[in-house]
C-alpha cells in the first residue's frame, strides 16, 4: 500500500549526472519519452564532455542530461536543476554549484570509494561530513542493488550488472515523478531483444529502482506533475538536429529536388550528416567531403546540376567555407549553408554553445557579398526555418546561412506534428527555353531580380557561370567600371527584396515601456522570462524575436522607436545590438552572456527586473 | 582492352600512334537523338573573344579539344566543364557547353558535386600546376582516389602566369623568378608520380602542340570510366618559355618523346633505336636496341592493376630534359565514385511523396492530444 505523500508539482527539473560511461545520455532520454507520454510539456539538454573517453572517474568525464517538464507551456529546458542525481563523486562536484538550494540530491553510494573521491578532487567524503547541509541528501547503493537484483539472471557477470545501474537510477527517479514503466521497459525489451541476459539485468535494475523508491522508507514524498494543456494533435520529442534533418527532407519533397548534402565531419554538425545520411529512401545524397571547403563546393556543384544543395558545418568550417559563399553570391545559385554555432574563436569550445557568427555570415566575405540569415529560435523551428531557407535559396537563386547554435542542436522538446499538405511548396521553376529570342542570357531577371536556374542538359541554354564579375543579362566577364556598379547594387536589392515576414510584438497590454528583442536560440528564455515577470511580478514589458537577420523584417525599426528601451540579450557581446544600432539609428541596451552555456530565463529576468523592477 | 571500348569504328586517327592502345570513347557517350546533324568543331566554340597571350600553349590545347569533343558523341549541353583560378581558368568560356569557372584549386571538388549527381552528365576539369598541385592538391588527390567519373586535363607550365611569373609546385629547384630572386628551394612535384600516388585509375601525359598524340591521349582519357588524369605540357611563352623545348622542339622531341603504347615494347629515338629495360639491379633504364636486342625490350603495360611500373616509368625523367615518357601511364578498372548511388537515390526520391513524408515526421514515439 502506498503510505508516501504524493505532491503536486507544477514543474521540475531534473539533472542526471555521471560519468561518460555511466549511460548518462541514454538514462535521460528514457525518462524524457516516458514524461512525454504522461503528456507534460517539456524541454531537454545534454551536456557531455568533448573528450570521447575521457578518464573515468574525472571531472572532464562527466556527463550530464537536463531535462525540465511542467503542467504548463515550459520554453527551456530550466536554468537550475531541482533535482541532482549523481553517480560518482566527479559528477557530484562539476553539478552541485547549478542545484538549487534545499534542492534533492540522489547519489550513487557506492560511487563514492576513497579512489574515487581522489579523482573528483575530494579530500572528505561529502556525503560523510556536513558539506552537503544545503541539500535533501538521499544516499543509495544503487550498484551493488543492481548486483542483487540480477543475481538470479544468468549469463550476466557481476560487472555487467553493475553496468545497468543507470536504469536503477531511471527506476527510482521514475517513480518519484509519477512516470509510467511501460515507455522504459517496452524500450528495453525491444533494443536487447537478441541479447536475453542483457535484456532481463536491465529489467531487473529498472524494476529494482522502481520498487526501491515505493518501498524504501528513505522516501517519504513522491509526486505528481500533470499533463500540461497543449493544443489537439499528434506530438514526437524532437531536437533541432533532428528537425533541421526533416526540413531538409520535406524541403526536398515539396520543391521536387533531390537533395545533396555534402559535410565534412565536425562538432556538432556531424550530427546532420549523420541523421540525413540515413534517408536514402528519400533520394538523400550526401558525401563526406575531403575538407570544409570541397564541401561547400560540391554542394554548390550540385546545385548547378539542379540539386537542393546543402553544406552544414560549424564556426572553423565557416571559415573555411567563406570564399564559396562568395562564389554562390556570384553565381547566382541556391545553395543552402547550415552554421551550428560553437564557442570561438578557432577551435574553441567545441560542444559548448554560443551565437557569435550572426556577423560572419552576415559580412564574413571580401567585397560586398549579401546574403539571406535565417536563424532557428527552437528546436522544432528548426524544421520551419530549414523550410524557409530552402524557400528562399531556391527562389531567390542565392546562398542562404542557416544560423543554429549548439543549444538548439542538442536541446529537444515536445513537436506538435504539422500536416505535411500545408506546408509550403516550392517551386524551382527551371529555366527551359531561350529567354530572349532565340538566345538565352543567363543574367536575365525576373520580377524578383532573380537570374534564370538553367541545368546542364538543357538544350539551347548552355552558359558559363564564374566569380568573375559579369555582365548583367548576358553574364559575359566584365571589368566595365558601371557594370559592376550595377551588379554590386543589383546584388544587394535583390537580396533586400527578399520578402520576410514583419516581427510579431508580444505586448499583452499594449502599455510597456520595455521591449526585450531576441534572435536565435535565447528565444525560450526571453519568452519564459517574460511570461513568469507578468505572471509573478505584473512587469509590463514586450518582447520580439527576429528570425530573419538579412534582410531584416520591414517593421523592425519602427518597433524598436515605439519603446522607450530595447534591451538585447545575446549569446555574444552584442552583434545584433550592433546591427540594429547601425540600421535603424536607435540605441539599444546589450546584455551578453559568453560561458559557453545557454542564456537562462533567471538571466532575462534579473536584467529585466533591474531596468523596470 | 576491355570489351566496351574494343572494336569501335576509329575517329580520324588510326594505329597504335593514334590511339594509344585504348580505343575509343564508350558507347554510353553516343547521343539520346537531341543532336541530329553531325556535330563539328564550330559547335563545341563559344563566342567569347578568346584573351591568352599571343603564342600561348593553351590555344593549341583548346583547339584540339574543341576538335575532339564532336567525337565524345555527347549532346554538348550535356557536358559541363570546370575550371579554377589561373590562365587555364578561362578555358571553360571558350567551350560551347555548360560550365562553371569557380574559385581557386577547388575545380575538382565544384566536379564532384556536378558528376555525382549528375551521372548523366560528361564533367571535364580544366586546371594548372598552381590550381591543381598547388592551392587546390587536396581536392585533386581525393577526385582521383575516390574514382569520380571526371576528366582531368592539368595544363603544366611550371609557373605561375595569370599572377606574373612567380614559380609553381612544379618549377624546377633553384628556379629564379621574381618571387625566388635567389632560387627556389623547393622540390617539385612529379604530377603523374602524385597522381599515381593518390591511386587514380587513369594517368596520362602529352605536350601541347603534338596535335594528334593530345588527340589520342583525350580518346583514351573518355573512353575511360572513373577519374582520368592527364598531364599537358603547355608552353608559357611569357614567363617560363622553352620548358619542355627537350619534348616539344622540333629535333628534339623526336630524339627524346618516349611514347607509351599499352601492349608495345617500349622505343623511342628518331629511328626507334633506343628504348627501356630492366637492369641487372631491377630499376628500369636507358639501352640501345642494337645492344640489347628486341626481347630485351619493356613492354608496356598500362593495365597492371598494381602501380609499380607506371611509377617507375613516371620516374624515368624526373624533369622533361632528355628523354621523358608521354602517352598512358595506367588505365584500370575499378569501381566509378557514385554513378550508381545517384541514379538509385533519384528512382529512390521521384517514388516518395507526402504520405512518406508524413510517415517519416510520425516515425518514433508520439503522442496525441485530443
Amino acid at each position: 500500500m502506498d503510505q508516501k505523500t504524493l505532491e503536486k508539482k507544477d514543474r521540475v527539473v531534473v539533472r542526471f549526472a555521471g560519468d561518460s560511461g555511466d549511460g548518462m545520455q541514454l538514462t535521460g532520454s528514457r525518462f524524457t519519452d516516458a514524461t512525454a507520454v504522461v503528456g507534460n510539456d517539456l524541454a531537454t539538454l545534454p551536456d557531455f564532455p568533448a573528450e570521447i573517453r575521457a578518464p573515468a572517474g574525472t571531472p572532464h568525464g562527466v556527463s550530464a542530461f537536463q531535462i525540465h517538464f511542467a503542467s504548463r507551456d515550459i520554453l527551456t529546458p530550466g536554468d537550475h536543476p531541482n533535482v541532482l542525481v549523481a553517480m560518482n563523486p566527479a559528477a557530484l562536484i562539476t553539478q552541485l554549484g547549478a542545484l538549487e538550494k534545499g534542492g534533492t540530491l540522489i547519489v550513487n553510494e557506492d560511487g563514492f570509494s576513497d579512489h574515487n573521491l581522489r579523482k573528483a578532487g575530494y579530500e572528505s567524503n561529502p556525503l560523510e561530513d556536513d558539506s552537503l547541509g544545503d541539500y535533501q541528501v538521499f544516499a543509495v547503493p544503487m550498484t551493488s542493488m543492481t548486483v542483487r537484483a540480477t543475481e538470479e539472471i544468468e549469463g550476466i557477470s557481476s560487472r555487467d550488472a553493475a553496468r545497468c545501474k543507470n536504469l536503477f537510477a531511471l527506476g527510482l527517479v521514475s517513480w518519484m515523478y509519477g512516470r509510467p514503466t511501460e515507455p522504459s521497459t517496452h524500450w528495453i525489451e525491444k533494443k536487447f531483444a537478441d541479447r536475453e541476459p542483457v535484456r532481463d539485468a536491465n529489467l531487473a535494475a529498472f524494476r529494482a529502482g522502481y520498487n526501491f523508491g515505493e518501498t524504501a522508507e528513505l522516501f517519504a514524498v513522491h509526486y505528481e506533475v500533470e499533463a500540461a494543456p497543449a493544443p489537439p494533435g499528434t506530438y514526437r520529442n524532437v531536437n533541432g538536429t533532428q528537425a533541421l534533418a526533416y526540413g531538409l527532407i520535406a524541403a526536398s519533397v515539396r520543391s521536387g529536388l533531390g537533395l545533396f548534402l555534402a559535410s565534412y565531419p565536425i562538432t556538432p554538425a556531424s550530427e546532420l550528416l549523420h541523421a540525413l545520411s540515413r534517408h536514402r529512401r528519400f533520394g538523400v545524397h550526401t558525401v563526406q567531403a575531403e575538407d570544409e571547403i570541397a564541401a561547400a563546393n560540391m554542394a554548390l556543384g550540385a546545385a548547378f546540376g539542379g540539386r537542393l544543395g546543402v553544406t552544414a558545418t560549424s564556426g572553423p568550417g565557416m571559415d573555411l567555407k567563406a570564399e564559396t559563399i562568395g562564389l554562390a553570391v556570384a553565381m547566382e545559385l541556391p545553395l543552402v549553408v547550415v552554421d551550428i554555432q560553437r564557442a570561438g574563436p578557432s577551435t574553441g569550445m567545441p560542444t559548448k554553445t554560443e551565437a557569435a557568427d550572426l556577423l560572419m555570415a552576415l559580412y564574413g566575405r571580401h567585397g560586398e557579398s549579401p546574403l539571406p540569415v535565417v536563424a532557428p529560435c527552437t528546436p522544432s523551428d528548426c524544421f520551419n526555418s530549414a523550410i524557409e531557407a530552402v524557400r528562399i535559396a531556391v527562389t531567390h537563386r542565392t546562398p542562404v546561412i542557416l544560423l543554429s547554435d549548439t543549444f538548439l542542436a542538442n536541446s529537444s522538446e515536445p513537436w506538435r506534428l504539422p500536416d505535411v499538405a500545408s506546408l509550403p511548396e516550392i517551386d524551382p521553376g527551371f529555366a527551359t527555353e531561350p529567354n530572349e529570342g532565340d538566345r538565352f542570357m543567363p543574367y536575365l531577371r525576373d520580377e524578383r531580380l532573380a537570374r534564370p536556374w538553367a541545368v546542364p542538359g538543357t538544350p539551347g541554354l548552355r552558359h558559363r557561370i564564374g566569380g568573375l564579375e559579369k555582365e548583367d543579362v548576358t553574364g559575359n566577364i566584365s571589368y566595365q567600371p558601371e557594370n559592376h556598379d550595377h551588379m554590386t547594387r543589383l546584388r544587394a536589392e535583390r537580396i533586400a527584396r527578399v520578402a520576410v515576414p514583419d516581427v510579431v510584438v508580444d505586448d499583452p497590454d499594449g502599455d510597456a515601456s520595455l521591449l526585450v528583442l531576441g534572435w536565435g536560440s535565447s528565444y525560450g528564455a526571453i519568452e519564459g522570462a517574460a511570461r513568469r515577470l507578468r505572471r509573478e511580478q505584473g512587469l509590463k514589458l514586450a518582447t520580439a524575436h527576429v528570425r530573419h537577420l538579412s534582410p531584416l523584417p520591414g517593421n523592425l525599426g519602427e518597433v524598436l522607436r515605439s519603446y522607450e528601451r530595447v534591451l538585447v540579450p545575446e549569446m555574444n557581446l552584442g552583434q545584433l545590438s550592433r546591427l540594429v544600432r547601425a540600421e535603424y539609428l536607435v540605441d539599444v541596451d546589450s546584455y551578453t552572456k559568453v560561458d559557453g552555456l545557454p542564456i537562462f530565463t533567471r538571466d532575462v529576468m534579473e536584467q529585466v527586473e533591474a531596468r523596470i523592477g | 582492352m576491355s570489351e566496351r571500348t574494343n572494336g569501335r569504328p576509329g575517329g580520324n586517327g588510326s594505329g597504335p600512334d593514334a590511339d594509344l592502345g585504348f580505343g575509343q570513347p564508350g558507347e554510353k557517350a553516343v547521343s539520346e537523338g537531341t543532336v541530329e546533324l553531325p556535330l563539328t568543331k564550330a559547335d563545341f566554340s563559344s563566342d567569347q573573344e578568346t584573351r591568352w597571350c599571343p603564342g600561348c600553349g593553351d590555344y593549341a590545347v583548346l583547339a584540339s579539344v574543341q576538335s575532339f569533343m564532336p567525337e565524345l558523341g555527347v549532346p554538348p549541353e550535356k557536358i559541363v566543364f570546370v575550371t579554377g583560378i589561373g590562365c587555364a581558368g578561362r578555358f571553360v568560356y571558350y567551350m560551347d557547353t555548360y560550365g562553371m569557372h569557380g574559385i581557386h584549386g577547388r575545380a575538382p571538388a565544384l566536379a564532384t558535386g556536378v558528376a555525382t549527381s549528375r551521372p548523366d552528365l560528361s564533367v571535364w576539369v580544366v586546371s594548372g600546376d598552381g590550381d591543381a598541385l598547388s592551392i587546390g592538391g587536396n581536392h585533386l588527390i581525393h577526385a582521383l582516389r575516390r574514382n569520380v567519373p571526371l576528366k582531368i586535363l592539368l595544363f603544366n607550365n611550371q609557373i605561375y602566369g595569370l599572377t606574373k611569373g612567380q614559380y609553381s609546385p612544379t618549377s624546377e629547384e633553384g628556379k629564379v623568378t621574381k618571387s625566388t630572386p635567389f632560387g627556389s628551394q623547393d622540390h617539385p612535384f612529379n604530377p603523374v608520380s602524385l597522381a599515381l600516388g593518390a591511386e587514380a585509375t587513369f594517368v596520362a601525359r602529352t605536350v601541347d602542340t603534338d596535335k594528334k598524340h593530345v588527340a589520342a591521349t583525350l580518346r583514351a582519357a573518355a573512353a575511360h570510366e572513373g577519374a582520368a588524369f592527364v598531364e599537358i605540357y603547355q608552353n608559357c611563352n611569357v614567363f617560363n618559355d622553352g620548358a619542355f623545348d627537350a619534348v616539344r622542339a622540333k629535333g628534339d622531341k623526336e630524339r627524346n618523346q618516349i611514347r607509351l603504347e599499352h601492349g608495345q615494347p617500349i622505343r623511342f629515338g628518331a629511328e626507334d633505336e633506343r628504348c627501356v629495360v630492366r637492369g641487372a639491379d631491377g630499376r628500369l633504364e636507358f639501352a640501345e636496341v642494337s645492344e640489347v636486342g628486341e626481347d630485351a625490350v619493356l613492354v608496356h603495360d598500362a593495365q597492371r592493376q598494381e602501380p609499380s611500373l607506371a611509377f617507375e616509368l613516371a620516374h624515368l625523367a624526373e624533369r622533361p630534359t632528355g628523354p621523358t615518357p608521354v602517352g598512358v601511364f595506367r588505365a584500370v578498372e575499378r569501381p566509378v565514385y557514385g554513378a550508381e548511388l545517384s541514379a538509385s537515390l533519384e528512382d529512390a526520391r521521384e517514388g516518395v511523396g507526402s504520405e512518406d513524408l508524413e510517415q517519416l515526421l510520425h516515425s518514433g514515439e508520439t503522442w496525441t492530444v485530443a
